[in-house]
């Protein structure tokens, strides 16, 4: 599990990496919060490219972050992710959300 | 139904084990050559029965978790997740999608809803202060 933050110009990106479960979600959670906080992004991108696995612990890690992001106006977007992560953020109504490319 | 293979895990309901109770369910159901997305659904619903029994049979015990896998003819498969937790008071509201007990964390409450949308049927029986027992079932498309 990995998570590579890189920001320029108030656009924070997040390259998740390996399985999102409810094992792993925790130290995501964390690491994404603690930049967020610290660098106060006015847009996040959680790019989900290297995401092999992702079950509902996931759509908690998305929905937390932008809950986090909303607070202060900020928006979200989700690049990348696979048609079975899509299919679970779909369930849960995450495409209403945050913005996906 | 007479099975036509099977396998049984037992493991302590730790979090660490969810990725290999997935694996092992995988490596299970990978001879009867699913599509991609038949296996994946599997392992997301599998990851989430087993979730359930760390993060709320268990909560801060210990315990094991016992996953059952069955293949029958025509390539239909059970995954049965047993715990012997706090159980479930009322099934039917915890079956409901967004429904939590740990409001305030970062549950979603849709764990049962994947299973239900990822399986073709979800069983579950529960005695309060006994444990609980999902039984996820899925039919694999015939082969071409």
């Amino acid at each position: 599990m990995s998570v590579r933050i890189e920001s320029t110009d108030g656009i924070m990106r997040a390259k998740l990496s390996g399985e999102i479960d409810h094992h792993l979600a925790g130290g995501m959670r964390t690491a994404l919060d603690e930049a967020i906080l610290r660098e106060k992004p006015r847009a996040l991108l959680l790019d989900f490219s290297d995401v092999s696995f992702m079950d509902s612990s996931g759509i908690g890690l998305v929905m937390g972050r932008y809950r986090l992001m909303n607070e202060s106006g900020g928006e979200v977007e989700v690049v990348g992710a696979s048609p079975q992560i899509r299919k679970v953020m779909h369930l849960a109504g995450l495409d209403k959300l945050a913005r996906f490319s | 139904m007479k099975t036509s293979n099977s396998m049984k895990l037992v493991f302590p309901a730790r979090s660490v084990n969810e990725g290999f109770a997935r694996a092992a369910v995988s490596a299970f159901v990978s001879s009867l050559d699913p599509t991609v997305e038949e296996l994946v659904d599997l392992r997301t619903a599998v990851s989430e029965a087993v979730t359930n029994c760390i993060v709320h049979a268990y909560r801060d015990r210990d315990g094991d978790v016992c996953v059952t896998c069955r293949a029958y003819p025509e390539r239909r498969v059970t995954v049965t997740v047993k715990d012997r937790g706090c159980g479930i008071e009322d099934v039917h509201k915890a079956m409901e999608p967004l429904f939590t007990s740990m409001p305030g964390g970062e549950r979603s409450g849709l764990g049962f809803t994947v299973m239900e949308n990822f399986c073709d049927r979800v069983k579950v029986r529960s005695v309060p202060g006994k444990g609980t027992c999902v039984t996820l079932e899925k039919r694999f498309k015939d082969l071409r």
